[in-house]
């Protein structure tokens, strides 16, 4: 047999949670995991417009009445920005694949700058929806 | 690695791990992660575009074979991304065994259901006209 059974884990296990003071590549952490249930919510109302669509015009303008309420488009500006910021992360982990940017200053740099591209890439988007008049 | 010594040469050999699966769910979570980020911005713009501009134009922009292709390729990739994702969070968190593979099954069911109604939409928008 090449099993043994084991006790309590010999590693060293990590702190809960709550007993760590936060700091912004932890966050980070959270927010890229929180992330993945914006995508998952964007994919399925992707999926669901483009059933919409091949369903005839009536059930395309019903659903775009939905998701065009100004709940649905907060709703969908949320999504924008963590679609953003889960695209930026995920060049982040690219560079941290090829063993670059784990010093802690430019991890910390390259957190900050993950969420102020989720933000910046958002407000743009939808500023530049707002000016080509399709709001 | 304290019990590096109880594992035979045959299982480092493989250097499949415990689970018997090796990285292959972290390769694919990299590679379709990377694939997503020229195909978001791709669809950002082709959302830009389409915003507001009504039912019949959106079906003549996905009649184009590049948009239907490229949106079907965003679609796929992207439900793959979000499954592998969502199912290391089902493992991460749910310990309880059958509320842990209800979960992992109902995430498969949700991608998969969700990735066949999508392209069959755009195969019909596309190949039909909506109709």
């Amino acid at each position: 047999m090449s099993t043994v059974p084991r006790g309590p884990a010999d590693r060293p296990m990590s702190p809960h949670l709550q007993i760590w003071r936060w700091h912004i590549t932890m966050a980070t952490s959270i927010l890229h995991r929180a992330s993945i249930f914006a995508l998952y919510l964007g994919l399925l109302l992707l999926a669901g417009w483009l059933v919409a669509l091949a369903a005839g015009p009536d059930a395309s303008a019903a659903y775009e009445g939905v998701v065009g309420s100004p709940l649905g488009l907060l709703v969908l500006f949320g999504i924008t920005v963590m679609v953003f910021f889960n695209l930026a992360y995920n060049v982040r982990q690219a560079f941290w694949d090829l063993g670059h940017g784990f010093q802690i200053k430019t991890a910390e740099a390259t957190a900050w700058a993950t969420i102020a591209f989720g933000i910046a890439a958002a407000v743009a988007f939808w500023a530049g929806l707002a000016m080509l008049g399709a709001l | 690695m304290a019990d590096q010594r109880f594992r035979t040469p045959r299982s480092v050999a493989a250097g499949l791990g415990s689970a018997h699966h090796g990285v292959h769910h972290f390769l694919v979570e990299r590679v379709s992660a990377l694939a997503l980020v020229p195909l978001v911005i791709w669809g950002g713009f082709a959302a830009a575009g389409l915003v507001g501009a009504g039912h019949a134009a959106a079906l003549e922009w996905i009649a184009h074979p590049v948009n239907s292709v490229l949106l079907g390729a965003l679609l796929i990739c992207g439900l793959i991304h979000v499954k592998n994702a969502m199912q290391v969070v089902i493992e991460d968190y749910i310990h309880r065994f059958v509320t842990k593979a209800a979960l992992l099954l109902l995430n498969l069911t949700v991608c998969i259901l969700a990735g066949a109604l999508g392209v069959f939409a755009i195969l019909k928008a596309a190949l039909t006209g909506g109709f």
